[in-house]
C-alpha cells in the first residue's frame, strides 16, 4: 500500500458479482465472503443464479450473480442494492444496475462491451452508459479480458481456459478496492484446485494482477475502504450455508442420537446440495441413497425408519406434492422422519431458483386425512442447523414425520457459523419400547406423553406390523371401528399437541411497540434489518419472527392480540396470516405480501411498515 | 434355532374362500420355517390390495403401507438395516402398475430382498378392473368391451430391469412354491417370484392350465439348474434350440436321446434363453415354473456397507467434531 493511498474506514459494504453465467461469478463471490469472514467481518450472501445451465453466452437471461453483503457488526441480509457492482459483460451491467445504489462503484471489462456484446443486451448506442444514466466517474473501466490475456501470456494455456480466469482479475480488484488480504484467497485456491496446481498458479497470478492493476491506477476510483470487525461472540467460526448448515444439524443430531443417518432422495434445485453434503460423509456413516424418484426418496426413508435410523427425505415444493402420501403414511404408522423443504418459486415448476415462502399451507394440510405434523421454519442459513437438529429430535422423541422448511435464499445463502459444541446440545432420547412390556405390549400403546413406543425390527418379543390402515388403540389391528378412529385421530393431534416448543420472543420495543412486525422462517434477516432501521428512525415497532409453526408456541395468541398493530410479512398470498388467523380468534392483522421469487427489499418492508403506522 | 410353521403364523386372514393367497400365504410360513432365520430378524413389507393384507397374517416385522410402495419401503429397509432378512409381498398392480416404476429399480440396483409378485391378472380389492398383466381384449368392469393394450409379462420387466433372479410357481403348489421362496432367500440380489395365484371371484380360471397337479404335469416345465428340459406326463417331451429360438421335441422321434436336450442354466449371465423360457405360453409350449434366472451379482446394500467402510478407512474425520475441522476456521477473541 503506497502511502498516498487513502483508506477510509467504513460500516458496511454490499458487493454484487454479476457475469454471464459461465464466468465464474458464484466462485468470485464466494472467495470474496471467504475472505473478508475471516478478517472477521460479518457476512450474508445470495448467490442469484438463472434456472438454465447455460443461457446463451452473453445474453440477457444468463446473467448470474453473487451478492456479498459485509459489515463490522451484524449484517441481517445481503442488502438491499449494492454499493459495488461487478460487470463481467453488457448483460450483466443492463440487468444488475438496477440493483446498484446511485453513488455505487461500476467495475467493468471493456472488451465485453463491443458491438456483438450490446447488441445480445439489447443495447440501442454505443453509449451504453449514457443510455443507462451512469455517471462515468463512478465506473472502473478496464481492459480485463486483455489485461488477463497478458497475465497468462507465458502460461502456455489455451484461450479457453485463459479466459475461464476473468473472474479472478475482478475479484483481485475488489480485493484491492477493500483492502483484503490477499494470502486467505491464495490459500483456498490452492486448496480448490489441490489436483490442478497448474490452474491454482494461473489463477492466483490473475488475483493478483487484478489487485496490482487496482493499486497502480487507484485514482480512478475515489478510496480504499476498509471494513474493520467490532466483533460479537468470541469463538471460532466458519462459513456456511444454508444447505450445508441443515446438513451438519442432521449429521449431528444423528450422532447425538447414537443412529445411523439415512438420506433417501432426489436432485431437486434448491434442494440438491443437502444430498450433495451428505453423500460426502460416509466416513460418518451416513447413508445416502439416490431414490428414483421424489415418492421413493420418501418411502425409502419411512422403511429406514422403520428399521431404526434417523431417517430424513429432502426436496423442494413439487417433491413435497409427490412424497405426501409417504408423508401421510409416516403419519399414521407414527414413525420418526424427517422431510427438508427448501422452498422455491411455484407452482408446478414455477421459479426453480428463486425463494418463496408459498409452501407453507402445503406443509400443514396438503395431505388426505387429518394428518397433523410438526413444522419448523429456519430463520438464516446459519439457523438451518439448529432448526435441523430440532426437527431430528422432535421427529425421534415424538414419533412423528417432522417439516423442516428453508427456502432457496436462506439455503443458498450464506453466514458466519459459530462451531457448535455438540455436547452443549440436548440430548435425544427416542422412546424405545422398555424390555420390560416383552409380552403385553401392542404396537400402538404410549408413553406418558402419548408417543407410540419405538420396537426397532431385530428385538425379540417385539414383531409386528404397522400400516397405511387405520389400527385400533389396544390391539393394533386393523379397525374401522369408528369410536376408534376418532380416538386414533385425536390421539395423533393431541400427541403433536403436546410438542413443547420455546415462548415466542418479541425483539425491539416490546413494551410499548405499535407496530408488531410479524414473520417466519427465511425472512428473518430482512424484517430484522427494517425493524432496527425504523427505531433508528424513531418509530416505535417490534418484531415477533416464528421458527416454530405447528405447533405453535404457547404464547402466540398473548403476544400477537397484545399490539394495537400487527403486520404479517410474508413472500406468498397470505398462507401465514391465515393460519394465525385460524388459529387466534379475532385475530386480523395487516399483511404485507411479495411474491417475486427474490427476497424482500428492506426499503419497501420500511415504506410498508411505516404507511402501516400513520 | 429350529422353527416351525406355526412361528411365522398370526391371525386369521381374511381373504375370499379359495383365494389363492391362502395357498401361498402356508407355502411362506413353511418355506420360512425351513429357512430358518427369526422372526424378529425378518420383515415383510406389502403395498396395498388384496394379497398385500399377508403382512398381517405373519408374526414377524411388518408393514402393510401404501399403495405401489413397497419396493421403495423395502429398499429403505434393507438399506438401513442390512441384518433384517426383508420380503416384499405385492399383486399386480401394486407391484407392476403404480410400483412398476420401484420394481424396475430395485431389480437395477440389486438390492437384497425377495419380491412376491402376486400375479392373478386383476384388480381384486377394487372389485374387478383390468390390471397390467391382463391380456389383451381382456373384458373387465373398466374394460367392458375388452382392453386395448398389451400387458407386462413380469419376467420380461425384471430381465429388462437388469434383474438377476426370477423364479415362478403356482400357488396351489405348496412345494413348487417353497422351493422357490427358498431359493430367492439363498440368492443375494433382488430376487422376483411370480406366483401365479388365483382370484376366484374376479378373475376366476386365468391360471387353469396349469393350478391343478394334473394340469402342470401337462401344461407346465418344472426347470432344474443342471437339468435336461424334459417335461410331459410321462417325461416325453422336451425343449431345444432352434434358429433364434425353442423348439418342443418328442423323445425318440426323429432319433431324439435325452442328449440333445437343452440343459437348463440359470447361472448363465446371458438371459437369452432364459428370457424365453420365462416367455412361453400354452398351448405350443408348456409354462416354467421354478428358478429361470439365479445369477450372482454385488449387491446394492452390500456395497453401500462396503464404500462406507472404505470413506471410513480412507477419511480422517469419523465424528461431528471431526468433520467441523475440515472447514476454514478462523477465530474470534
Amino acid at each position: 500500500m503506497t502511502d498516498s493511498m487513502k483508506i477510509t474506514n467504513i460500516h458496511d459494504v454490499v458487493v454484487l458479482f454479476a457475469g454471464d453465467s459461465g464466468d465464474g461469478m458464484q466462485l468470485a463471490g464466494n472467495i470474496f465472503s471467504t475472505v473478508s469472514a475471516t478478517a472477521g467481518n460479518s457476512i450474508s450472501t445470495f448467490p442469484d443464479y438463472p434456472a438454465d445451465i447455460r443461457a446463451p453466452q452473453g445474453s440477457l437471461t444468463g446473467v448470474s450473480g453473487f451478492q456479498v453483503h459485509i459489515g463490522a457488526e451484524q449484517v441481517y441480509t445481503p442488502g438491499d442494492k449494492c454499493d459495488v457492482l461487478v460487470a463481467m459483460n453488457a448483460a450483466a451491467l443492463k440487468v444488475d444496475y438496477p440493483h446498484a445504489k446511485p453513488d455505487a462503484t461500476i467495475i467493468i471489462d471493456t472488451d465485453s462491451f463491443q458491438a456483438a456484446d450490446l447488441k445480445k443486451a439489447d443495447f440501442k448506442t454505443a453509449d451504453y452508459l449514457g443510455e443507462m444514466g451512469i455517471d462515468p466517474d463512478r465506473v472502473i473501466a478496464c481492459r480485463l479480458t486483455q489485461m488477463v490475456k497478458d497475465a497468462l501470456a507465458d502460461s502456455g494455456m489455451d484461450n479457453k481456459a485463459v479466459m475461464k480466469c476473468r473472474n479472478m482479475f475482478a475479484l483481485g480488484l475488489v480485493c484491492w478496492l477493500f483492502d483484503r488480504d490477499l494470502s486467505i484467497a491464495f490459500n483456498y485456491l490452492k486448496e480448490k484446485f489441490a489436483k490442478k496446481p497448474e490452474i491454482a498458479e494461473a489463477n492466483i497470478k490473475v488475483v493478483q494482477a487484478g489487485y496490482d492493476y487496482g493499486h497502480n491506477t487507484h485514482s480512478s476510483a475515489n478510496n480504499v475502504h476498509r471494513i474493520e470487525s467490532k466483533h460479537k461472540v468470541p469463538g471460532r467460526y466458519m462459513d456456511i450455508t444454508g444447505n450445508k448448515a441443515t446438513a451438519y444439524g442432521l449429521i449431528a443430531a444423528a450422532e447425538k442420537a447414537g443412529l445411523k443417518l439415512y438420506l433417501g432422495s432426489y436432485p431437486i434445485t434448491p434442494a440438491t446440495d443437502i444430498l450433495h453434503e451428505l453423500s460426502k460423509h460416509k466416513s460418518l456413516g451416513v447413508t445416502t441413497v439416490q431414490c428414483e424418484d421424489e415418492i421413493a426418496g420418501c418411502a425409502s426413508a419411512v422403511g429406514a425408519s422403520f428399521a431404526g435410523a434417523m431417517a430424513v427425505t429432502s426436496t423442494s415444493g413439487p417433491g413435497i406434492c409427490l412424497k405426501s402420501e409417504a408423508m401421510n403414511l409416516a403419519v399414521i404408522m407414527e414413525l420418526p422422519l424427517v422431510v427438508i423443504d427448501v422452498q422455491r418459486g411455484g407452482p408446478a415448476t414455477g421459479l426453480p431458483t428463486k425463494s418463496e415462502q408459498t409452501d407453507l399451507l402445503q406443509v400443514l394440510f396438503g395431505r388426505n386425512g387429518e394428518s397433523p405434523m410438526p413444522v419448523i421454519a429456519a430463520t438464516s442459513p446459519t439457523d438451518c442447523f439448529d432448526a435441523a437438529y430440532s426437527a431430528c429430535k422432535m421427529a425421534l422423541e415424538h414419533m412423528t414425520p417432522v417439516v423442516l422448511m428453508t427456502d432457496a435464499y436462506i439455503a443458498n445463502g450464506s453466514g458466519a457459523f459459530r462451531l457448535p459444541e455438540l455436547d452443549k446440545y440436548p440430548a435425544i432420547k427416542p422412546p424405545y419400547v422398555p424390555e420390560k412390556l416383552k409380552g403385553s405390549w401392542t404396537p400402538y400403546q404410549r408413553n406418558a406423553d402419548g408417543v407410540r413406543y419405538w420396537a426397532v425390527p431385530g428385538r425379540e418379543g417385539f414383531e409386528h406390523i404397522l400400516g397405511g390402515l387405520e389400527k385400533d388403540d389396544k390391539t393394533g389391528a386393523i379397525s374401522t371401528n369408528p369410536e376408534n378412529h376418532d380416538l386414533m385421530t385425536r390421539l395423533r393431534q393431541q400427541k403433536i399437541d403436546n410438542i413443547q416448543v420455546p415462548d415466542l420472543e418479541v425483539l425491539g420495543d416490546k413494551d410499548d411497540a405499535e407496530l408488531l412486525i410479524v414473520g417466519f422462517g427465511g425472512t428473518y434477516g430482512h424484517l430484522h434489518a427494517a425493524m432496527d432501521e425504523l427505531r433508528a428512525e424513531g418509530r416505535k415497532v417490534a418484531l415477533a419472527h416464528f421458527k416454530y409453526i405447528s405447533p405453535l408456541p404457547k404464547n402466540t395468541a398473548d403476544v400477537l392480540t397484545k399490539y394495537n398493530k400487527v403486520v404479517v410479512a410474508e413472500q406468498n398470498m397470505g398462507q401465514f396470516a391465515a393460519y394465525l388467523r385460524m388459529k387466534i380468534d379475532g385475530f386480523v392483522p395487516h399483511q404485507f405480501n411479495e411474491v417475486k421469487g427474490q427476497p424482500f427489499v428492506v426499503e419497501e418492508l420500511k415504506e410498508a411498515f411505516r404507511n402501516i403506522l400513520a | 434355532m429350529e422353527y416351525k410353521n406355526t412361528d411365522f403364523k398370526k391371525g386369521q386372514p381374511r381373504w375370499c374362500p379359495g383365494c389363492g393367497d391362502h395357498f401361498f400365504l402356508a407355502s411362506l410360513h413353511k418355506a420360512l420355517a425351513e429357512i430358518g432365520i427369526a422372526p424378529n430378524d425378518t420383515a415383510v413389507i406389502s403395498g396395498i390390495g388384496c394379497s398385500s393384507r399377508l403382512p398381517h397374517y405373519m408374526a414377524t416385522y411388518g408393514m402393510n403401507t401404501i399403495h405401489g410402495r413397497a419396493a421403495a419401503i423395502a429398499t429403505g429397509c434393507k438399506v438401513a438395516n442390512p441384518q433384517l432378512e426383508v420380503w416384499q409381498v405385492s399383486g399386480d398392480g401394486d407391484g407392476l402398475a403404480i410400483g412398476g416404476n420401484h420394481f424396475i429399480h430395485a431389480n437395477r440396483r440389486n438390492i437384497n430382498i425377495n419380491i412376491i409378485l402376486l400375479n392373478n391378472r386383476i384388480y381384486g380389492l377394487t372389485k374387478g378392473q383390468y390390471s397390467p398383466t391382463s391380456p389383451r381384449g381382456f373384458v373387465s368392469k373398466s374394460s367392458p368391451y375388452g382392453t386395448v393394450e398389451d400387458p407386462f409379462r413380469p419376467a420380461e420387466l425384471c430381465f429388462g430391469a437388469r434383474g438377476h433372479f426370477f423364479a415362478r410357481a403356482v400357488a396351489t403348489d405348496a412345494a413348487g412354491t417353497v422351493e422357490v421362496l427358498k431359493a430367492a432367500q439363498r440368492h443375494k440380489g433382488t430376487a422376483v417370484c411370480e406366483i401365479l395365484q388365483n382370484c376366484v371371484i374376479f378373475n376366476n380360471g386365468t391360471h387353469d392350465s396349469v393350478y391343478t397337479k394334473e394340469g402342470r404335469a401337462k401344461n407346465a416345465i418344472y426347470v432344474e439348474h443342471g437339468k435336461p428340459l424334459i417335461f410331459g406326463e410321462n417325461n416325453e417331451f422336451g425343449l431345444i434350440q432352434e434358429g433364434f429360438g425353442l423348439k418342443v421335441v418328442r423323445l425318440g422321434e426323429n432319433g431324439i436321446t435325452e442328449k440333445d436336450i437343452l440343459v437348463h442354466d440359470a447361472h448363465c449371465q446371458d438371459n437369452t434363453l432364459q428370457l424365453k423360457l420365462a416367455m412361453m405360453e400354452g398351448p405350443d409350449f408348456p409354462i416354467a415354473l421354478g428358478v429361470i434366472r439365479d445369477v450372482e451379482a454385488p449387491t446394492y446394500d452390500d456395497s453401500v456397507t462396503a464404500q462406507i467402510e472404505e470413506v471410513k478407512n480412507k477419511k480422517p474425520y469419523h465424528s461431528f467434531a471431526e468433520l467441523l475441522e475440515t472447514n476454514d476456521i478462523w477465530t474470534i477473541e
